[in-house]
């Protein structure tokens, strides 16, 4: 990466942001601001577009648009990513949930679909499978038919291998997996219990009820005020005593949100709504 | 090369410390966390790169030898002064205009999340000039745009000795694109954060 005088300042971020919210609708005015601009000059690099050209682009090319929210969402994700996370989920958190009838579970901003399938496996490994559900949602369409896929190569699964080890988990990751050449798919019968579909954090509100909600290294893509508004949504869309699960060095610093959560975990930021 | 008033000026007014370390590095960095005195009156973020899944002591180690309060980079966290940063393994660490941390877990870069760049890119543009930087040991080139970045946007920049370092790629990287103003031995960068 050089940095060939790509500048972009402060109002041409902005510019950006108003542009894409009128012609496309998706709002990134509450973005955390160092990570996006980074995002959208490593756009401009790759494309070699200043940012006239992009400008130009993002109004008049339509299949650009879908290339560009590739690039800006981040859509990095492991399977078991951080495994004293899934540790800690099964040992403090498991046998709770599993006193349940039904247990719904809610991966927001699942991107490839890698933590639902880490979750599914989790709960098929502890005997939960029929009697769970885990919907995953994302603003990336493209990214959520990779999701319902379930199509990982090799190379990909090798590391998540590695992750499932240090879970804590006894099985093996690969037993979940149909291996052909070079790709991995997941089992169908974790397929069962998963739906993907589209939802916008920003924009749109509750769907269902959860016994757990799984949001792990979203927030740290949002500025402290849209924090705050979608621990509402959440708050609102989690059954009382349900689960909050952030992402390791994301926490929850709204007073008004640390009344309405119990701890669990502050290690692994696994919280518990409280009934008030 | 030696310190000359210029260098110490402008460590002296700097309000922000930036270490970049890999492989070789980490024993020197340990070094300069037990050497800074309580009265520092500077936050210093430190970026080392090190493996995801090991529970790492490093946290612990540097703390106890610390005479400065000394954490892992939590997202959104506001930088204080007399404070060390160490950020955290599998992400990398911005910062923004405001003055607080923001992390992000995209693709890594020289194989290395936390990447010293990605910190230090973000750092030229939140500190300006008002920041000190040293790129030390190791064995790619993260860290050496990053660097010239800082330059560029008037913070002092300087990389260890290649000579001097057990792994020269980085520093070496970081003197080929004229990115480190001072080029300086361990004992001198000792001498420099001491003033």
């Amino acid at each position: 990466m050089s940095t060939e005088q790509e500048i972009l300042s402060v109002q041409q971020l902005d510019e950006l942001i108003d542009l894409i919210k009128k012609f496309h609708g998706f709002d990134f005015s509450f973005y955390s601001k160092a990570s996006l601009k980074r995002r959208v000059l490593r756009i401009m690099q790759n494309k070699k577009q200043t940012f006239y050209d992009l400008k130009h682009t993002l109004v008049n090319n339509q299949l650009f648009f879908q290339e560009f929210l590739d690039e800006i969402t981040v859509n990095v994700t492991e399977m078991f990513r951080d495994p004293s996370f899934y540790k800690a989920l099964n040992n403090q958190v498991i046998p709770y949930l599993s006193t349940y009838q039904h247990i719904k579970m809610w991966s927001a901003g699942c991107s490839s679909g890698e933590e639902v399938y880490s979750l599914a496996i989790l709960m098929n490994e502890t005997g939960l499978s029929k009697k769970s559900f885990i919907y995953g949602t994302d603003i990336n369409t493209e990214m959520l038919k990779e999701a319902r896929k379930g199509i990982y190569s090799l190379k990909k699964i090798k590391s998540y291998a590695e992750n499932y080890q240090y879970s804590g988990l006894k099985g093996s990751l690969t037993d979940h997996f149909t291996i052909m050449y070079d790709a991995a798919t997941v089992h169908s019968e974790l397929k069962h219990n998963t739906l993907f579909s589209v939802h916008n954090l920003v924009s749109d509100a509750i769907f269902n009820e959860f016994q757990l909600i799984s949001c792990r290294n979203v927030f740290i893509y949002f500025e402290s005020e849209l924090q705050e508004k979608i621990l509402e949504l959440f708050y609102n869309s989690l059954a009382p005593l349900g689960f909050l699960c952030m992402g390791s060095k994301e926490t929850i610093r709204s007073d008004k949100f640390k009344k309405k959560f119990k701890v669990i975990s502050s290690k692994e930021n696994i919280y518990q709504k409280i009934v008030t | 090369m030696s310190l000359d008033n210029n260098i110490i000026a402008h460590w002296k007014r700097s309000e922000f410390l930036l270490i970049g370390g890999s492989a070789g590095s980490f024993k020197l960095i340990f070094n300069i966390v037990k050497s800074f005195n309580a009265d520092l009156d500077k936050a210093v973020i430190i970026i080392i790169h090190r493996k995801k899944n090991f529970f790492s002591e490093i946290e612990k180690l540097f703390a106890e030898n610390s005479r400065i309060s000394l954490k892992e980079i939590t997202d959104k966290e506001i930088i204080r002064k007399n404070t060390i940063y160490i950020a955290p393994p599998n992400y990398h660490t911005l910062i923004e205009k405001d003055g607080s941390f923001a992390l992000d877990v995209s693709e890594a870069i020289w194989y290395s999340r936390p990447s010293i760049d990605v910190t230090f890119e973000s750092a030229a543009e939140a500190f300006k000039g008002r920041c000190t930087a040293i790129l030390l040991s190791g064995a790619n080139q993260d860290g050496a745009v990053g660097l010239l970045k800082l330059r560029d946007n008037g913070c002092l920049t300087i990389a260890q000795n290649p000579e001097d370092s057990e792994m020269p790629q980085m520093p070496l990287a970081a003197i080929e694109i004229k990115a480190a103003e001072y080029i300086l031995n361990s004992e001198e960068i000792f001498g420099l954060l001491r003033q």
